[in-house]
């Protein structure tokens, strides 16, 4: 009998040798079936890309957008997908900052995860602007005009936060991987992939003055992506809450949106770590423990935003303005009622499941609840700007929005679009840090050191060799 | 590429308190020109290694610093270029440009924190680029590099071996001390 100190948040693997092979292993020869699921996100992705090029030549009409619903899905499709992302750097960034070791070994693929949504938001306000090519006219740049563009404007603000934050959790996503790309290049056979890596890994070699640097910077962009996560949602909130429409004018939008994406993003991470810890055998790196953490971290969140819908019509009553009244009572009641019930269904009812342990406990159910939530969280979005924009303060402007096919095709499309890069990535990057779960793993020592040493609380447990 | 004039000894080790072990007693014979490879950033090295503070902090402050300093600059600049009033707003509406600053603090701090990761831990250095390196450093290996004149190789060989290196390379040469 050997004695083995095994790591309390990933007591299933004993070496560090054995983190290199599982998770190099995904970059290997892929199955059939990867295959399969690239070829339909990219079909899915064309028949978007189509609408798209159709919506292109024959004008934005085509998407049911008039007066006074200016805003439809597209909108609603970009606010989904940027509250998507915010989980990744939560988990990366903000559970780093706290010690939170569970997160070791899934933070890479929720980093990958927000890298590939808010690549996916960033096409939705280009592609509602209906002349998209002229998209660049947001961004400061002399021009012989000497036009700039009015920095007292919510829109411009979005600008400003939603390049900033796929720039820098770009940044912090390669960054971090630097180490594993060295791991995944001394480990390559493949030629093409030998030279990849030995490129983007930049000549790592993991020395002392290497890692002295490398965890200094990393700690910076961890701090410095913290509160850049929570302004981005606050800043898109504000899209909104700037404006005097009924259901946006609101002060409790930032927190609310805040929450609602760390929400949709966690379980965003769930639906894509159930399937790929079954396809790939990862069962030891994502354990029960892990699904379980993010369990309670949606119902928090959840709380959250249930605690945001109450408060809602509570201050529409209390504010006694027919206006903001009357826009609730729409909501709830009136021609989009559906949709309402649908949003408070999956995102405030459902959720409450998570009291159970057994249900937290349970990758099926878990899995389940979070394609609701995801389902959830599009219409409370839909239901904030299109419902909202539907019944405003005049009841001759009330008119309701129908969303079109070619809409809803290159909605459908953008989710072909992200699973593509996703699915792309999984095979090409190592998609669990290599270097960062070791940190939690107990270190080979010829001495065995006792539970309660560094890092975190290390458990002894008995093996036969 | 390792010069084969840079003298030098590499000691491979399997378990982490044994290079901390090879670590001091090579500073305490008075090698202090070491080049430690590790698959994951340990406390223990550090700590044996005695290493001067990261100046990638600085980048980061400056480059933070700039970014707000740009923010302002920029959205009261160009308000100014083209001076119309906008909903009753004063044309340098601090509030909505403290939105701008923040935005590019992160973004000028982030891009400064990378230059400064690459400029001090990424570009190698000489005595660095002439440690031998094995890819079994990204794995589970432990290497302490001691650039040793030839005259003290035989002491740091000596040491890293006493130590638990399971293996020494020297000038490319390997030597295995059985061990493994």
């Amino acid at each position: 009998m050997a004695t083995v100190i095994r790591s309390e948040t990933h007591p299933g693997i004993a070496s560090y040798d054995e983190v290199n092979r599982d998770v190099l292993k995904i970059l290997g020869r892929p199955g059939r079936g990867y295959y399969v699921l690239l070829a339909g996100a990219v079909a899915v992705f064309g028949i978007g890309l189509f609408a798209f090029l159709v919506m292109l030549v024959l004008g934005i009409g085509l998407t049911g957008l008039q007066n006074p619903v200016g805003w439809g899905v597209f909108i609603t499709t970009f606010v989904f997908w940027v509250g998507i992302g915010h989980a990744g750097t939560l988990i990366s960034a903000i559970l780093y900052l706290f010690r939170a070791k569970f997160r070791q070994s899934i933070y890479r693929a929720a980093e990958a995860m927000t890298v590939f949504a808010v690549m996916t938001a960033g096409l939705f306000p280009i592609i509602h602007l209906g002349r998209p090519w002229l998209f660049y006219w947001l961004i400061p740049y002399p021009n012989q005009r000497q036009i700039w563009p009015n920095f007292r404007s919510p829109l411009v603000w979005d600008v400003f936060a939603i390049t900033t934050y796929l720039t820098v959790s770009a940044t912090f996503f390669y960054i971090g991987m630097i180490p594993d790309l060295a791991a995944a290049r001394d480990a390559a056979t493949v030629p093409w992939r030998r030279k990849l890596y030995t490129v983007l890994a930049l000549g790592w070699r993991g020395t002392d003055r290497q890692w002295k640097n490398f965890t200094r910077a990393y700690l910076y962009l961890a701090a410095l992506a913290t509160p850049l996560v929570l302004s981005v949602h606050s800043v898109v909130s504000w899209d909104f809450a700037m404006g005097l429409v009924p259901g946006w004018h609101t002060t409790i939008f930032a927190p609310y949106f805040v929450a609602g994406a760390i929400f949709s993003g966690v379980a965003m991470v769930i639906t894509l770590l159930v399937p790929m810890r079954k396809v790939f055998g990862l069962e030891k790196y994502f354990t029960i423990d892990h699904f379980e953490a993010m369990a309670k971290l949606t119902l928090l969140t959840s709380l959250i935003v249930g605690y945001a819908y109450a408060i809602e019509y509570f201050i529409a009553w209390y504010s006694q303005e027919p206006a903001e009244m009357g826009s609730f009572f729409n909501r709830a009641l009136g021609d989009y009622w559906w949709a309402t019930w649908i949003m408070i269904g999956c995102n405030a009812i459902l959720p409450q499941l998570l009291w159970f342990r057994s249900v937290r406990r349970s990758i099926p159910a878990l899995f389940v609840l979070s394609i609701f939530i995801n389902i959830g969280m599009w219409f409370e979005r839909f239901v904030i700007i299109v419902v909202s924009l539907s019944h405003d303060f005049q009841p001759w402007q009330w008119a309701n929005y129908r969303p079109t096919l070619t809409g809803m095709l290159i909605v459908l499309g953008s989710f072909g679009w992200f699973f593509m890069w996703f699915l792309l990535f999984l095979r090409l990057l190592p998609a669990v840090s290599v270097a960062e779960l070791k940190e939690v793993l107990a270190a080979p020592m010829r001495k065995l050191r006792p539970a309660g040493n560094r890092p975190g609380r290390a458990v002894l447990v008995e093996r036969e060799d | 590429m390792a010069t084969p004039s840079a003298p030098g000894v590499l000691g491979i080790f399997a378990e982490l308190d044994a290079a901390v072990a090879a670590i001091e007693r090579l500073r305490s014979e008075g090698l202090k020109k070491l080049v430690v490879f590790s698959p994951v950033p340990r406390h223990e090295l550090e700590h044996a290694l005695h290493p001067a503070e990261s100046p990638v902090r600085i980048f980061t402050l400056v480059g933070g610093l700039t970014g707000a300093a740009t923010g302002f600059a920029l959205a009261t600049w160009t308000s100014l270029d083209w001076p119309l009033v906008t909903g009753g707003k004063p044309i340098i509406s601090l509030p909505p440009f403290v939105i701008i600053a923040f935005e590019l603090t992160i973004l000028f701090g982030a891009f400064a924190t990378v230059a400064g990761l690459i400029l001090n831990g990424i570009l190698p250095r000489e005595d660095e680029a002439r440690a031998v390196y094995d890819p079994s450093f990204s794995s589970d290996r432990f290497g302490v590099f001691v650039a040793a004149p030839p005259a003290r190789a035989a002491d740091a060989r000596l040491a890293l071996v006493e130590s638990g290196a399971v293996e020494i390379r020297e000038e490319f040469e390997e030597v295995s001390v059985g061990q493994d």
